[in-house]
Parts: C-alpha cells; structure tokens; sequence
C-alpha cells in the first residue's frame, strides 16, 4: 500500500514529526489531578467502612445502641469544629492567592485548631463511651462504628501533621509554587475530609439517634 | 519463655519460631542463604554495590524501575513455582495410605503461599513494570508524572515481597488459602503469626500497587504526546489507563478488608467473628469486591501486549482499534459487577445468583471480540512467527479453553457442583497461565531489546516456549477431569486410588513446566553472552508501529531529545511511512528528575515495621512507624528534585545514534 493511498490529503503536506522548540514544563502540572485520584481511593476506604457499617450496625449483641451512647449535642460542637476549619481553610486559600505569607499562616493555625479542637472532642467522645463499657470489641456494631468514625479522625490527625509542616514551610520558603500546590492538595484533602464528616454525621449519628 | 523484659523487647519472637526442626524448611534455608551469599559476594567481589545504588535501586527512571519490577517478578516465580512443585510432589504421593512428605502444617502454608506470592508478587510485579516500562515511551513523555513517587511503589512492592519471604524462615506463613477467609482467618482459630504476616505483606505492597496506580493515570491523563488523543493512544496504553483505573478503584477494597481483619486479630473487634454479631460473609464479599476486579488488572494488560504484538508480527494495523478500546472499557466496568459469582454456593437466592451469572456471561462478549479482532488482525497478513507471536498465539488457543470453561462455572447450577473443585483450579490456572503468564512472556520477548538493547535468544526461547506450553496442557487437563470427578482442592491425601494417575500426570507436566522455566533462564545467560551477535542498533528490530520504537534501544534516559508529534495511532509506523526526517542537531537541556535514595529507606522502614507488627514488638513497631514519618516528612523540605541534562550530553548521546544508524545503512 502506498502513502497516496492512504491518505492523499495529508501526504501532499510535509507533517512536522517533532516538536524542535520545546520549552521545560512547569514541575507538578500533574500534581492536582493525581491528587484528587488518590483522593478519590481514600473516598473507597470510607466507602468501605460504611458498607461494613451498613451492614452490622444493627449486630449490637445485647449491648449499647445508638441512642445510648449518641449525645448529640457534642457531635453538634464536634461538627461545628471541623466545619469552621474548613471555612478557615478557605480563607487560608484566599489569603495564598493574595501572596501574604503571614496571613496564610495566620489562617492555617487557626485551621490547625479547629481541626485539633475536633480530634480532642473526638476522643473525649470514645473515652466516655469506652468508661461505659461500649468498647469495639463489645459488638459488630461498635465495632464498626469506631473503624469509620476512628478512621476519619486518623485522617484529621494526618491532616494536622500535614498542616503542621506546611506551616513551617511557607514560612520557610514563603509561597513559592511548590508550597502553593501543597496548600491546594491539603485544601483538597480537608474539605473532602469535610464531606465525609457529613455523610458520618448524617448517616451514623442522626439516623443512629432514631433507631 | 514468660519472663516479661524479654516478651517486651522480642513481643512473641521466640527461639521456637525457627523451624529448626522441620528438614524441608532447614534444606530451602540452606540453599537460599548460599545462593543469596553468592549472588552478594559477587557484587561484592565485581564492586557493583556503588552501580547498583546509585543506577538502579534510587533511580527514579520509569525504565529502570520498571526492569526491577521485572526481576522482582521473576525472582519470586521461582519461589512461587517451588510451592507448586511441592503440592504437585505431595498429591501424586499420597495415595494408598501414604501420607506423601508434606506435613498437613507445611502443605497448608505451601498452597497458600503459592496464590499469594503468584498472584501479588509475579503477577502483579510483571503487569506493572511491563506499564512501567512501556507506557511513557508509549505515549512520547520523558517519565511518569510523578518519578519518585513511582521509586517508593516498587520499593513497597519489594518490601510486600521480603515480608512473605521472611515468614519462611521465621514463623510461618497463613494456613488460610490465598484469600484469608475469616473465621478461619481470625484468631481464634489461626492463632500464630501466619496471617499476620499475610496482611502486612499485602497491606504494604498494596499501597505500592495503589501509588503505582494513581502515577500511571496521571501519567496517561497529563503526560501524552502533542497530537496523541484518546483514540490515537496505541492499544496496550489503553489497556494501561483501564488497568490503573481498576487499580486506584480496587484496591483501598483490600486495604479496608484486611484492615477491618486486623482489627480483628489485634484488638479483638467483632467485624468478621462468628459472635457478637460478627458477619464472616461480608469479608468474602468485600475481598471479591477487590478480588474480582484484580483478575481484570492481571488480564487487561496483557490483552494490550497481545494486540501490539499480533500487529507488529502481522505486519498490519491493529483490526478493530475502535471496538478494542470498547471492549476494554466495558471489561473494566462490568469486571465489578460480577464478584459474587466466586461464591454462588453462599445461597443468596436464585434472583442475585442468576444477575451474577449472567453478568459474568456478559463479559465473554468483549472479550470474544478481543479474540476476533486478533483473528481478523493475522487474517491476510505476513506473519511472522517471533518468540512474542508464538507466545500469542498459543494464548489465543489456550485462554479459548478456559474462557469457555469459565463461562461453564458462571452457571449457578453447575457451578454449585464444581465450587471448590479441581476443575475450578484448572479454570483459573488455565486462564491466569496462558493470559497473564504467556502474555508476560511475550512482553518481556517483545520489548527486551529495547530495554537493553539486544534481542533475547531465539532458540532458548522456543525450547521454553515448547516446554511451558506442553506442561502447561500435562498439568492441568487432569485436573479438570478430576474436578469434574468431584475430586475438592486443597486436599493433602487421598483415599481413592483411581485417581492417582492424573495427579502424576500434573506432576509431569508440572516438571515440564520447570525445564520451561531452567530454559528461559538459560536464554538469559546465553542472550547477555551472545549480545553483540544478538545487538539491535536500530532501535526498531521488529519493524514495529509505536513510539517506543522510535528512540533507540536502549533509550537514553530521556526517552526523546524531541517530544514527537503525532497523527496517527500507530505513530512510529505512519512517520515511517511519511519519511519523516530524524533532527541532528539544535538539542537543548532537558529538565529530568534526580535520583533519590528515599525510596529504599522507606522500603526497608516499612519491613521493620510489618515484621515489628507480625510479633508483637510494640516499641519496634512505634520506632518504625515514626521514623517513616519523619524521613517522608524531611523529603518534603527538598525541594530540589530535577536537574539539566545539559545540551551537549544530549547532542552527544544523539551524535552516537546517527553514527549507528548510517553505520546500518
């Protein structure tokens, strides 16, 4: 077969087969999407634990249930903590794109505690339950409600030791590309870790308090 | 035994977890600590150690990386392989009141280390470092998106890999069948390390698969050349992003599955026991929710290597591009609509049963049209019978077979009388062998001179390719016979002897099978010593269609002095069919990635910590973990992480290619 062939119009032309004046990409053009990908994996993990919730849930062996244990007023305040950094986050990011390294800071701590204020009501929550003999080893459905409930908060956890170096690095370097794209992974991060509180506070703690 | 200094230094890691005793394990040791001393004194010996750590084990190059997941594959076939003998050995022996040589206790680690080891340590190893290698060179970028990223997933690999193999030797590995099923599974009834070692094992190779997953897609995604739209990706690309999307989609599954079990065995949580409301079903579904899909990530890419390879050897376009990517695509979807179908016998009820029959009938459709589409693409061309063209075609004849016996077992009524049996272990082998392993083969045939720059030596080669492919058919046609005798896997002895003769007919084949592989070990030493005879200086030795062809063999270590643009889906072919005119001169300084030895101290921190965790080492275990932490925290404070190849190393690598190629011609 020739080339006249196959594709007449395009033979009469000379194609350039490569590009001769190629410039450096810019570093981390991939960085967001590959983030939100593993984002996205992370959302299966709670996926999973709410399907393991889904289904034993209702096991409570002749122990505790939910409206047992749930106080809702805590998780009001518990959820309000997580919410509010998010909102701090915001306007965190704000602050970035206005190039102001120590507002950014500023923000980001406030956001720390929030986050911090949350993981220790958290515990406080688990402690009060454990004292009252509604420990994960009690039933299938404790169980797993510590697993999805304790695994968001490990992130939150994660979340603030991320926050952490990042504070140190913005002051470190300031807000050179690199660390404005840590700063937009970690917004990322936090807010999806947002939704998942809200599916948690919904799904577990809501519809738990009505059973 | 009790004192408490000890039990805090050591957790449960006592002198009894040496299996001292047992010969078998004291003779494997013996040899493995001599090969492993010779292996080390000869890089000592060749002062390779310097060239080894700073070109290979912190290189952040795709390519490289992707030639040691290979090697990791093939080192723990022969380990994997070695399991297989044993159980081949033990169930021809054990007839007429012989008990065979295998304790109950060893049989039962040997068959679950073998499934473990041959599907996330071969299997997997080769699928991604044949993505590893290909697909950026494929696809006309320099690297992954994210290089160094890509370094720590095979290093956690290769961590997964040590932590089974150190179950050996110290402990012992799970009793529990490849997939762990609780209640078995939990401590109340594996009580030792076994499956301990089991979930370490696959938690921290898993989150190298995952990492490997996410840089692939981005990679695919963000990275492609100038011109190369979603449908002018060459097939096995595609097959790639599909594989890489189960990936990310399948496996935070497994981690959430096996974490729930630790739970279990660690701190006594009720998920998956048989009281307090525990529910072992739901980990049976939740691991076929992963397990399911994994089948598709070992298959998927290898249907891509056979589509390059049946194009290259037949000297045409791939026939059917368009309905090839379909099928993909719909394979990847449907693959997770299917997971019950590999426990109809749970007793969910005709109407679930039926849906998963018939969707797992689905699936036979794309895939039928992937096996038409390479008919059509061999119909009327100039074949070539290559080492990679005999391994497709006997994949095509042999993964009919078992594709038609799978759709046999999508049946919920047949499969209820086969669950279990030999017959499905002859299924599963007869499509993971001649799909996944065949298709390996033919990778590794196909793309070995362009990682090193000669081709591999035909006659070797056809002796394996003869061997595996006849003890292939010797080792697992009896025991479809047996299955549909009724004939349970996992059995250790028999009573009847009737049925003596077929398993030493698999042993037979089992040991052809081993000649195929001492071959393909010999064409490797034999095709390193004949290199210059065997040397591919064009870096097209096939006459192939795709990009990688285009640079030379091996390419330098930045893929392409020019990114190539492109127009068509077999690239490289339609810029030789256009002449296009290679540039010699105008190079520039090409930004790459520096290598980094993170990756390694990461590797060898998560093995402490997996081992640490096997035994009960708390302060270990704490110190591990924290020092992980800390070495990926103080990565993040470099951010110096690429470099200029400056224009004249550029120029000169280039310079020596044209001087090659007018050589040539």
């Amino acid at each position: 077969m020739t080339l006249a062939e196959t594709r007449p119009a395009e033979a009469a032309q000379t194609p350039v087969f490569y590009d001769l004046d190629e410039h450096d990409h810019p570093e981390g053009g991939s960085t967001l999407l590959g983030f939100w990908i593993y984002l996205m994996s992370d959302c299966l993990i709670f996926a999973m634990l709410f399907a393991a919730y889904g289904v034993l849930g209702h096991n409570y062996a002749a122990g505790p249930a939910p409206r047992d244990l749930f106080e809702l007023p805590l998780v009001a305040v518990n959820t309000s903590m997580l919410l509010l950094s998010s909102i701090t986050y915001g306007f965190a990011m704000i602050a970035m794109q206005g190039r102001r390294v120590r507002l950014t800071q500023f923000w980001l701590a406030v956001t720390a505690l929030f986050g911090a204020s949350f993981v220790g009501i958290e515990l406080h929550e688990f402690g009060g339950m454990i004292g009252e003999g509604a420990t994960p080893q009690r039933s299938a459905f404790l169980s797993s409600f510590f697993a999805l409930v304790g695994t968001h908060g490990l992130h939150v956890t994660a979340g603030l030791i991320w926050l952490a170096t990042l504070f140190v690095q913005v002051g470190k370097y300031g807000l050179i590309e690199a660390n404005k794209r840590r700063i937009m992974c970690l917004s990322m991060f936090w807010h999806f870790l947002d939704v998942i509180w809200i599916g948690v506070f919904t799904f577990v703690y809501l519809l738990g308090a009505l059973r | 035994m009790e004192n408490p200094i000890l039990h805090a230094l050591f957790g449960r890691l006592t002198f009894d977890a040496f299996p001292i005793h047992e010969p078998i394990l004291v003779a494997t040791f013996i040899v493995v600590a001599l090969g492993g001393a010779a292996t080390l004194g000869a890089i000592t010996y060749y002062r390779l150690w310097g060239y080894l750590w700073s070109e290979w084990f912190t290189s952040v190059d795709h390519k490289r990386i992707g030639v040691m997941y290979l090697a990791l594959g093939f080192i723990m076939l022969l380990r994997g392989f070695a399991d297989a003998l044993m159980m081949r050995l033990q169930q021809a022996l054990a007839f007429n009141g012989s008990q065979g040589y295998l304790p109950a206790h060893h049989f039962d680690q040997v068959f679950t280390a073998h499934g473990v080891i041959m599907i996330f340590f071969v299997a997997m190893p080769f699928v991604t470092g044949l993505m590893n290698f290909v697909v950026p060179l494929q696809i006309g970028a320099r690297d992954v998106s994210f290089p160094f990223l890509n370094n720590f997933s095979f290093w956690m690999t290769a961590a997964g890999a040590v932590t089974v193999m150190l179950s050996l030797f110290v402990g012992e590995f799970a009793r529990t069948g490849w997939l762990a099923f609780p209640p078995l599974s939990e401590s109340a009834y594996s009580p030792d390390v076994g499956v301990d070692y089991y979930i370490w094992g696959l938690q921290v190779a898993g989150l190298g698969t995952l990492l490997s997953g996410v840089n692939l897609v981005a990679t695919i995604v963000k990275m492609r050349a100038p011109g190369m739209t979603m449908m002018r990706m060459p097939i096995f690309t595609w097959t790639a992003l599909c594989t890489n999307i189960l990936i990310v989609a399948a496996f935070p599954v497994l981690t959430a599955v096996l974490a729930m079990l630790s739970l279990d065995r660690y701190l006594g949580t009720d998920f998956f026991t048989n009281d307090f409301g525990g529910n072992p079903m739901m980990y049976v579904n939740l691991i076929w929710i992963w397990g399911h899909p994994e089948v598709y990530i070992l298959i998927l890419p290898l249907f891509g290597v056979f589509s390059e390879v049946t194009a290259t050897f037949s000297g045409k376009r791939l026939f059917g591009y368009t309905s090839m990517v379909y099928a993909t695509v719909v394979i990847t979807i449907l693959s997770y609509l299917v997971w019950l179908h590999h426990f109809f016998t749970m007793g969910s009820g005709a109407s679930v049963n039926s849906f998963f029959g018939i969707t797992t009938m689905v699936i036979s459709i794309p895939t039928g049209a992937k096996m038409f589409n390479w008919l059509f693409t061999m119909y009327h061309g100039r074949i070539r019978f290559e080492l990679p063209m005999m391994w497709t075609i006997a994949f095509m004849l042999t993964f009919v077979i078992g594709g038609m016996t799978g759709v046999l077992l999508a049946v919920p009524p047949a499969d209820f009388v086969l669950h279990n049996s030999l017959f499905l272990v002859a299924h599963f082998h007869n499509v993971i062998i001649s799909g996944v392993v065949f298709g390996s083969f033919a990778g590794i045939a196909y793309w070995f001179p362009k990682a090193f720059g000669f081709k591999l030596d035909p006659f070797w080669g056809k002796l394996s390719f003869w061997f595996w492919v006849v003890g292939f058919y010797f080792a697992f046609m009896p025991l479809y016979v047996l299955g549909l005798m009724g004939v349970t896997r996992r059995m250790r002895v028999f009573d009847d002897p009737s049925l003596q003769i077929w398993f030493v007919i698999a042993a037979v084949g089992a040991g052809m099978i081993a000649i195929g592989i001492a071959c393909s070990l010999i064409q490797i030493v034999v095709s390193i010593r004949n290199r210059e005879a065997l040397a591919d200086l064009t870096g097209d030795p096939w006459d192939a269609r795709t990009l990688e062809w285009s640079t030379s063999s091996p390419p330098p270590s930045y893929n392409f002095a020019f990114t190539p643009i492109v127009y068509d889906t077999d690239a490289w072919q339609d810029m030789k069919e256009r002449g296009y005119v290679r540039p010699i001169s105008g190079f520039k300084p090409i930004h790459l990635p520096k290598n980094t030895g993170v990756g390694v101290i990461l590797g060898v921190l998560s093995v402490i910590f997996a081992f640490a965790m096997v035994w009960w080492i708390w302060w270990l275990a704490a110190l591990s973990f924290a020092s992980m932490l800390a070495t990926a925290i103080a990565h993040t404070f470099n951010y110096h992480r690429n470099f200029h190849l400056a224009a004249d190393v550029v120029a000169r690598t280039e310079g020596e290619r044209t001087r090659l190629l007018l050589q040539r011609s």
